[in-house]
């Protein structure tokens, strides 16, 4: 044998390499086709998502997100190991493909591979496949021997995972070991025919192999390399059609999926992408109902979870026992697109989606519900799955079909009556400013027509309403009076921001409270709008069009502190520890982090302390607005497990920014029996209490 | 199965702080909202239930004036087939037994299996119900908590006796029941509902269409009527038990057992 037959030159059975490997790969390639086609299906009949625009933008997310892996250190061993094995297969992508036609063609190589360039990407290539091979093997161990808790699957979803995750592991792993034993007992046999060999790089898996192949006779060899060949085309080929089949969908759909990622944070999805809101009198049924009514894009997310199960570990619903896991939103979701829209068969769809299981239904009522829109699964999804606009248009559907819990129904009517979930009549909006030592201080104006203001404190109806927090009202009113602004409320005028009558998917009443005070916000005539409610703040955001630009209270507050209008008096209580608890609304969906934190630490003494979960990963409170009414089945509050994560801090004052974080942690401190050793309080109401007043100045 | 249900619009208690005015005859209605009477909304929803099971057309109907017009949409978004307002000057002031006059005519109108009515008006006297079935001599139930139809002649229906306890009876159709909340959840009726029926005509029956006499209804033949509104004085507070934590339990339970409460 003066040298070694190429795989595709091998005859066998009176079959050449040549043709075999031919076949293999054209009925491989036209299996994935036909899948992937089949997958494609549902994508078509969706209803659209208008998600074409901005290319940069969209471009910037692929780099950051899909080439960059944003997200994935967020879990720092799980991350690494999914860098490498991204990084690897993306390296090995070239060589994979030249690797299939070298079958057909056994001189070929990939244009632009040749020469220097050739011989650097080989190296790569070697060092590739042996960190892949090494990332798999500890994924397997990980999987099977430490079993992260977040890979569970709970009895009432199903079986457990590990089987297919497994699977494809091994696969990796062999097309890995096929693929270096290929280069081994190649560069082994030529260096026995003394022929010029492609060095290997050094302590690579080819490498390792090769040395250890050195001692075999020729013919041992040549069954390796044509074995190796073999092995790796079918591995490769039953790895390409295995993907669209189950969670390594994602390998291929998640550039897409980055692709057309949302863009804008702490907005909803309209009712229907492309029907103004003038024209939704025409949409007959509203919401997602049966999985057709899914948009392409949510589809295209079910197709691309991954499975890491990341969503479902940081989601406060599943933390406290509501029967809400993210991630099984999603997978029920995929497991009912692969049976009703079969790769063999026809498509059968139409059962309704939210109901018994016995009827077919894969949510239940309680599941639906049971989400604050807190926005934390988003937050950690490495896939920029989204979450918050399924849940809100399953809703929209339960709503449309008049599928609403009791609890609910009355503040909804009350909203629509009163335009406050309380019921409480209109004319008693501004009571908050009548409190009696209050109004000889702080005169706050009615705005309309006679009365004009610069800004507009929109106050909203739980602020109004609630004895507690009035308080917060007041405190926000003797802050901008201090600093000097011209501001007024609507009064009896404003309604509801409806924020959370949107994202309980009420589509028409909240269109309603929304043109009803976006025409008060107008004929004020104001020309900044400034609320202490995160959900407010977001709803005036985001959900309203055409109203002046909106602030947050702490945003104000940050200004005329670094402006020096707001000057601080020490803490007086030298024991107090505070903690700063984002609330999900001025967190995660806007983004304001540090100016209330910049404002604690202006405060001279402040012993303040962070919180494990903080920032884009803080936990919500227990949810805001209607979540109020609505009795979750859970185990526990989720501000139960708020205060104790305050208290593992070592804090023993929560500050929060929200009039809903504040009902919710001041009753888990009761809950929680920490009545004395925990307080909660407003950043409004502590800068109201630590404020530099002129008359203290004179002392 | 061909349903009537008796609805009634009254001032919402959830929404409204019900005054007196100054007169000391009425309560305070400016500034008042006004919604579909509760129990009425159960009724409805029990019949939407039945006809889905076995078919046939719900009917509401109200005697009233223009404004009640917004409840029977409200019922119409919710799944009614038709709405009927039955108005006219000659009714107002009518007494309970007026009411159950008036609506015994509209239903000599028309052919119904069953004639629901809420257990009780939440501004009214629970009269209505009772009175229409003696008149029109059919058998009457009330309180009725669940409906099971037996064959195309007969109902089985409960109502809830002292300690939770049903009570389980049968009832030759056509009959009137008047239903108590809790019966069913009923279905959620948001704007969009109500938009998507607003175009409907309502018929309107006055007292010529349904050949009453105005002697038997209205004022005139009213004998009840009301003469004044009173606020009780406030009672003496509740007990507040001034104690340590377990003496204030021992005395929590002492005082439930002492009333029943626990056997």
């Amino acid at each position: 044998m003066e040298s070694i037959y190429s795989a595709a030159q091998v005859t066998s059975w009176l079959v050449t390499g040549r043709v075999l490997f031919l076949l293999i790969d054209l009925l491989g390639v036209a299996c994935f086709s036909y899948i992937v086609a089949k997958r494609l299906v549902p994508l078509v009949r969706a209803n659209p998502d208008l998600r074409f625009d901005r290319p940069l933008l969209r471009l910037e997310k692929v780099l950051k997100f899909w080439l960059a892996q944003w997200k994935q250190p967020r879990y720092l061993l799980a991350g690494v190991l999914h860098i490498v094995l991204f990084a690897g297969f993306l390296l090995l992508l070239v060589h994979s493909f030249s690797l299939i036609v070298i079958g057909i063609f056994n001189h070929f190589v990939m244009p632009g591979f040749s020469g220097r360039l050739g011989g650097i990407y080989n190296v790569l290539t070697d060092y590739a496949a042996t960190l892949v091979f090494l990332s798999v093997v500890v994924a397997a161990i990980r999987r099977m021997v430490f079993k992260p808790a977040r890979y569970a699957v709970p009895e009432k979803y199903g079986k457990d995972h590990m089987p297919e995750a497994i699977f494809i592991l091994a696969l990796i792993a062999t097309l890995m070991v096929a693929d270096s034993l290929f280069a081994a007992s190649k560069v082994a046999a030529e260096s026995q025919l003394g022929q010029p060999i492609e060095s290997l790089a050094a302590f690579s898996l080819p490498w390792i192999l090769n040395n250890a192949l050195i001692v075999f006779p020729l013919r041992t060899l040549h069954g390796f390399y044509v074995g190796a060949y073999v092995v790796h085309d079918l591995a490769f080929f039953v790895l390409l059609c295995f993907l669209p089949l189950g969670k390594h969908f994602h390998v291929i759909t998640s550039f897409f999926n980055v692709y057309f990622a949302k863009l804008e944070r702490g907005t909803l999805k309209p009712v229907r992408w492309g029907v103004s809101d003038d024209h939704l009198d025409q949409v007959k049924s509203f919401g997602v109902k049966t999985f057709g009514d899914f948009t392409w894009k949510h589809i295209l997310d079910f197709y691309s979870c991954a499975d890491c199960g990341r969503c479902s570990d940081n989601c406060p619903a599943n933390a406290v026992g509501r029967p809400l896991s993210p991630r099984f939103i999603t997978l029920k979701a995929r497991n009912y697109a692969f049976e009703h829209c079969p790769i063999y068969g026809t498509a059968h769809d139409g059962t309704p989606l939210v109901g018994s299981k016995e009827s077919g239904s894969i949510y239940s009522e309680d599941e639906i519900w049971s989400c604050t829109t807190c926005g934390a699964c988003e937050e950690e999804c490495p896939l920029l799955q989204e979450y918050i606009d399924k849940i809100v248009d399953l809703r929209r559907g339960m709503i449309d079909e008049g599928n609403v819990p009791q609890s609910l129904q009355k503040p909804l009517k009350a909203l629509e009556s009163r335009g406050n979930p309380y019921g409480k009549m209109e004319k008693k909006k501004a009571d908050w400013t009548k409190a009696k030592d209050f109004q000889q201080t702080c005169n706050v104006k009615i705005v309309d027509g006679k009365n004009g203001a610069d800004t507009l404190y929109f106050v909203d109806s739980i602020t109004s309403y609630d004895d507690r927090m009035q308080s917060i009202g007041r405190a926000t009113a003797k802050i901008l009076t201090h600093v000097g602004e011209n501001f007024g409320i609507l009064g009896a005028a404003e309604k509801d921001s409806g924020h959370e009558v949107r994202r309980f998917g009420e589509e028409t009443l909240f269109m309603a409270l929304r043109d009803h005070n976006v025409e008060a916000i107008k004929k004020s005539g104001v020309k900044k709008i400034v609320t202490a409610d995160p959900h407010a703040y977001n709803a005036l955001k985001h959900d309203y069009k055409d109203v002046p630009p909106v602030e947050h209270i702490s945003q104000v507050i940050a200004k005329e502190v670094k402006a020096g209008k707001i000057q601080f008096n020490p803490v007086e209580n030298k024991n107090s520890v505070y903690t700063y608890h984002d609330p999900c609304y001025l967190g995660r969906h806007n983004q304001v982090y540090d100016d209330p934190r910049n404002v604690l630490d202006a405060i001279p003494g402040l012993k303040r302390v962070e919180m494990t979960r903080s920032r884009d990963r803080s936990f919500c409170c227990g949810g805001g607005g209607l979540m109020l009414f609505y009795e979750p089945k859970e185990d526990q509050r989720m501000g139960v497990k708020r205060v104790q994560m305050a208290a593992e801090a070592g804090a023993n004052v929560i500050v929060t920014a929200c009039p809903f974080c504040m009902v919710n942690i001041e009753d888990a401190i009761k809950v929680a029996g920490m009545e004395g050793k925990m307080t909660a309080i407003d950043l409004a109401e502590l800068v109201d209490q630590q404020i530099t007043r002129e008359s203290q100045k004179v002392v | 199965m061909e349903i009537l249900v008796c609805v009634r619009r009254v001032p919402d208690t959830s929404e409204n702080e019900i005054q007196l005015n100054s007169a000391g005859n009425d309560i305070e209605r400016d500034d008042l909202v006004y919604s579909i009477n509760e129990p009425d909304n159960y009724a409805v929803e029990e019949a939407l239930q039945i006809v889905t099971r076995v078919g046939g057309n719900v009917t509401v109907a109200t005697v009233g004036g223009e404004d009640d017009e917004e409840v029977l949409r409200r019922e119409m978004a919710m799944g009614a087939n038709h709405g009927v307002l039955i108005t006219d000057d000659a009714f107002t002031g009518s007494d309970g037994r007026g009411i159950a006059t008036i609506l015994k005519a509209f239903v000599q109108k028309g052919s119904y299996d069953l004639i629901l009515t809420g257990v009780q008006a939440e501004d009214g006297g629970a009269q209505v119900g009772g009175m229409l079935a003696a008149l029109l001599d059919y058998p009457f139930a009330s309180l009725v908590n669940s409906i099971a139809l037996l064959d195309g002649k007969k109902l089985k229906i409960s109502r809830e006796i002292e300690g939770g306890n049903k009570e389980i009876s049968e009832i030759d159709l056509p009959c009137v029941l008047s239903i108590q909340t809790g019966i069913n959840e009923p279905r959620y009726v948001g704007m969009k509902g109500i938009r998507q029926v607003a175009a409907i005509p309502i018929p309107t029956f006055g007292i010529s269409n349904l050949g009453l006499e105005p002697s038997a209804v209205g004022e005139t033949a009213a004998k009840v009527k009301r003469v004044d509104y009173f606020v009780p004085a406030l009672g003496k507070g509740a007990e507040i038990l001034q104690g340590s934590r377990e003496e204030n339990i021992d005395k929590v339970l002492e005082l439930v057992a002492a009333k029943g409460g626990l056997k």
